[in-house]
């Protein structure tokens, strides 16, 4: 019973070597002209460039290197369990040409792939072959043992890795490291391929820390985006429970009262009727401003550019708007850096002792830009209450980041970038 | 007097349709989206048209774009724009052709129909009817810092600000409960303090109003 047990062990074992030998050498063999023909390719497509023709070829090739990569990364888990994460930039599937290579080239990722393409030709080649060197080689050494050294050293000394072979002790010494060799093949060609593929993940894995610092970044600005939304639901509730709700309250009641009343006392009943009309011009006032704090309606109606203008005529300062986008954002972007600018402005307004406003708002390089200077006491400083430190968060969920430029004196300049695509 | 509405709530269409046409108005079309609205401009002539500012089918400013355009090809096209918010970026657009003939109410303001069918009558005939909130806008805007202004008294302040949301001077007298003596002579006052040249024709005094305040410091 416990040799049987022990000779499955064994079996088993046996079977994992081979078969890591033989994945080892189809992945050797199968992948070494494919990844040669990616690299030769790329490197064309890349060169081509400058011509115009890379610029078509370009997203093509990267894709296919991507497809190569992707392949390799499967492969990596469902042998041998090495998980390497695929992190590749979304590429819109719509977009042309230019930006599809150029959003591809500013990917870390196609750099990487593209730094594993020559490593994969050269260790990782050898160390996908090694697992099978090791296991086919003992079959050599077993052959020359057996008196195939007759034919091999003819005349002179045949070298058995590093027994040389000359008279059959000699072969015999061959054959007893070839078992040696064999035991090591073994014991060690699951683990050799594994190397392989560790060898993989470490250029193609792309940098652990950097994941680390983004996960943790991640789980910070989404609890400050929940816990943020959930703040302002609950000031809508009391808003409106306080507000526009109380207020159609009190008007239902006074029509009530001035059912009851309308053939007694016309005189009250008319006094009512417009204290009703108040209240519903007031409720509607309410939830006007309610939605002006939701999403303002000239952001709905015009986006971000003529809303920052309306913000700004708002302001009892004189502030200046220039406005260079070349298309729309997504509604969330756009509505968060709608809340940042207002935010800043309130703030100069409040703090600064400024005069004159300027807000600059311009996308370049697929960010969203938006400075607002003026020519207060500067200062400024994120945090201590100041509302910049809100303002950050608030971008923090889309990636986005807050500067300030602040001297004592003044002036003072906030600027705000949120990556982004306008459409 | 012949009317094109557009607004997209039935409900509020259906009132305003009733109201209108209780003042003795003719509805000459009552549409609910953009496009209607602008072949309803281009084919019917109205002598004034009320238009909501969000209309289907994008619901952003249709309605206030469409009637920016039919006014650039018949000017003067008298248009009362309504909106559930009024903001001066929108009132300066309507007002930049300098034609007059334009009004920018709240829906709110629907609520006073003597008050609303008064504004109606007076962009028809193409006086201004700017609302309250654009004025106050304009003035809490101008508050900090402008001379002129802070030179007015009170009672002048008030005048202006009517004076400016478009009123004649016998409309700023019946509200105020005065004379319009004592209203012609506020108004000159408020000229002559603000700098600017005095003008019999009530419409060209209110342009003139509008756009000192919305002028640059």
């Amino acid at each position: 019973m416990t040799t049987d047990t022990k000779g499955d062990e064994v079996r088993a074992q046996a079977r994992e070597a081979v078969l890591a030998a033989v994945r080892g050498f189809v992945l050797a063999v199968a992948m070494l002209p494919v990844t040669v023909l990616c690299l030769t390719l790329t490197l064309l497509s890349l060169a081509l460039v400058p011509i115009g023709i890379g610029i078509v070829t370009t997203p093509w090739i990267l894709g296919g290197v991507r497809d190569v990569a992707d392949i390799r990364r499967r492969l990596a888990a469902e042998w041998c369990g090495v998980r390497i994460p695929s992190a590749y930039r979304p590429v819109p599937e719509d977009a042309n040409p230019w930006t599809r290579t150029f959003r591809m080239l500013g990917d870390p990722a196609t750099w990487r792939d593209l730094r594993w393409l020559p490593v994969d030709m050269t260790a990782g080649f050898f160390t996908a072959l090694l697992p099978a060197v090791l296991l086919l080689y003992p079959v050599e050494g077993f052959a020359v043992a057996a008196g195939w050294w007759r034919v091999l050293a003819d005349g002179h000394t045949y070298w058995y890795g590093f027994v040389p072979v000359t008279d059959q002790p000699t072969a015999l010494g061959a054959g007893a490291t070839a078992v040696v060799l064999l035991v090591a093949a073994y014991r060690l060609t699951p683990r050799l391929l594994t190397v392989h593929f560790r060898l993989t993940r470490a250029v193609l894995g792309g940098d652990q820390g950097e994941l680390a610092e983004r996960v943790r970044v991640l789980t910070e600005t989404r609890r400050d985006a929940v816990d943020t939304s959930a703040a302002e639901l609950r000031r809508i509730e009391r808003d409106l429970h306080d507000g526009a709700q109380a207020r159609l309250v009190a008007m239902g009641m006074d029509l009530g009262t001035i059912e009851m009343l309308l053939e007694k006392d016309p005189e009250r009943a008319k006094a009512l009727l417009s204290q009703a009309r108040r209240n519903s011009a007031e409720a509607l006032e309410e939830l006007r401003d309610l939605v002006r704090g939701i999403h303002p309606p000239v952001l709905a109606e015009r986006g971000l550019g003529d809303a920052v203008r309306a913000l700004a005529l708002r302001l009892p300062l004189p502030a200046e708007v220039t406005v260079e986008l070349s298309g729309r954002a997504d509604a969330p972007v756009e509505s968060a850096a709608y809340f940042a600018a207002s935010e800043v402005l309130t703030n100069a307004v409040k703090h600064s002792g400024a005069d004159r406003i300027w807000v600059d708002l311009h996308d370049a390089d697929g960010m969203l830009r938006i400075a607002v200077t003026d020519n207060g006491k500067g200062g400024a400083v994120i945090g201590a209450g100041s509302g910049l430190a809100g303002v950050e968060r608030r971008l923090g969920t889309f990636d986005g980041v807050l500067a300030v430029s602040s001297p004592a004196g003044g002036p003072t300049m906030v600027t705000m970038e949120i990556p982004c695509v306008l459409s | 007097m012949r009317v094109v509405l557009a607004e997209d709530l039935f409900l509020l269409r259906d009132g305003l349709v009733r109201m209108l046409q209780a003042y003795g108005f003719e509805i000459a079309a009552a549409v609910e989206s953009g496009p209607e609205l602008a072949r309803a401009l281009a084919e019917l002539e109205p002598d004034v048209a009320v238009v909501d500012v969000r209309l289907p089918p994008t619901h952003t400013d249709e309605g206030l774009q469409c009637a920016l355009t039919a006014r650039r090809e018949r000017p003067g096209l008298p248009v009362l724009v309504l909106s559930q918010h009024v903001e001066q970026l929108y009132a300066r657009e309507l007002l930049a052709d300098g034609n007059g003939g334009v009004g920018y109410l709240l829906k709110d303001r629907v609520f006073d129909a003597d008050g609303f069918v008064d504004a109606v009558r007076r962009v028809a005939a193409g006086g201004t009817a700017m609302d309250p909130q654009v004025i106050q806008q304009l003035l809490s805007r101008r508050d900090a810092g402008d001379r002129p202004l802070g030179r007015l008294t009170p009672r002048e302040r008030e005048v202006l600000e009517l004076m400016a949301q478009g009123r004649s001077n016998a409309g700023i007298a019946a509200q105020l409960v005065v004379t319009e003596r004592a209203i012609a002579k506020h108004t000159s006052n408020i000229f002559a303090k603000l700098g600017l040249e005095v003008s019999d024709d009530d419409n060209r005094r209110v342009l003139a109003v509008l756009a000192h305040l919305d002028g640059d410091r």
